[in-house]
């Protein structure tokens, strides 16, 4: 195995965990060192690449869309998958899309099953489980 | 041998299951292999010298980082942390778990 690679089960949904944010900067940082990542999303991790996530205002403040900027993981995903392009695959488990009707995601996200996981760690020099608490 | 790095995200205070990590840690140590910690999230709160919670670790050769942005999120310092552990980027963590043979848990 001459290329790094390395897969990750990811499971929690966005904006419930920072597990989400360190998942997200590990892969940043793995392709940023050329090396192969596989992203099996699991549970309510599918929902990471939504496309429905939309940034808001907030009203307490009286603060616009543009000024609160808010970060979607939709857009982190959306950019890794940019970035990454043929070194990054991300796969979100099918059963549970149909579970969360989670299935209108951004482009490059791929539908899957656990048996792909299973295929992506046994080909990757290591795996990563990122469970909820 | 075997490189073991766990990774652990808690926070000692508020979750009593951090101490199986470090006597599993020290447990795979005494077996003879290589043992990381990377403390990440709330994790690295038990870095801090005034928690004193990690000293048994370093004193069984255990190594430990401390990921420097969670470490910044939280407004702890470099000097603020306890001998022996280290601040540490991300990238290191990715670097470490992609080498063959070793064995990255999640806590």
């Amino acid at each position: 195995m001459n290329e790094r690679s390395l897969t990750m089960a990811l499971m929690d949904p966005p904006y419930e965990s920072a597990n989400s944010t360190t998942a997200l900067r590990i892969i940043s940082a793995a392709l940023a060192q050329g090396i192969n990542v596989n992203v099996f999303a699991y549970e309510g991790a599918v929902c990471l690449p939504l496309k429905d996530q939309a940034p808001h205002a907030n009203p307490v403040k009286g603060t616009t869309v543009e000024e609160e900027d808010h970060p979607t993981t939709k857009a982190f995903v959306s950019s890794l998958l940019a970035i990454g392009k043929d070194k990054l695959k991300w796969v979100n488990c099918g059963l549970c899309v149909d579970e969360r009707g989670a299935t209108n995601v951004v482009d490059g996200v791929k539908r899957g099953s656990p048996a792909d996981f299973f295929k992506m760690a046994g080909e990757s020099t290591n795996t990563l489980v990122i469970p909820t608490k | 041998m075997t490189r073991y790095i766990f990774i652990e995200s808690r926070d000692p205070f508020e979750s009593r299951d951090t101490r199986f990590v470090g006597e599993t840690a020290i447990a795979v140590k005494e077996r003879g292999h290589e043992v990381t910690i990377f403390l990440v999230q709330n994790g690295v709160l038990a870095a801090r010298k005034n928690a004193a919670r990690l000293d048994h670790l370093t004193a069984a050769g255990v190594a430990l980082l401390a990921d420097d942005f969670s470490l910044r999120e939280r407004g702890i310092t470099p000097d603020e942390l306890a001998a022996g552990i280290q601040p540490s980027a991300i990238e290191t963590l990715v670097d470490a778990i992609v080498q063959t043979n070793t064995k990255a848990i999640w806590h």
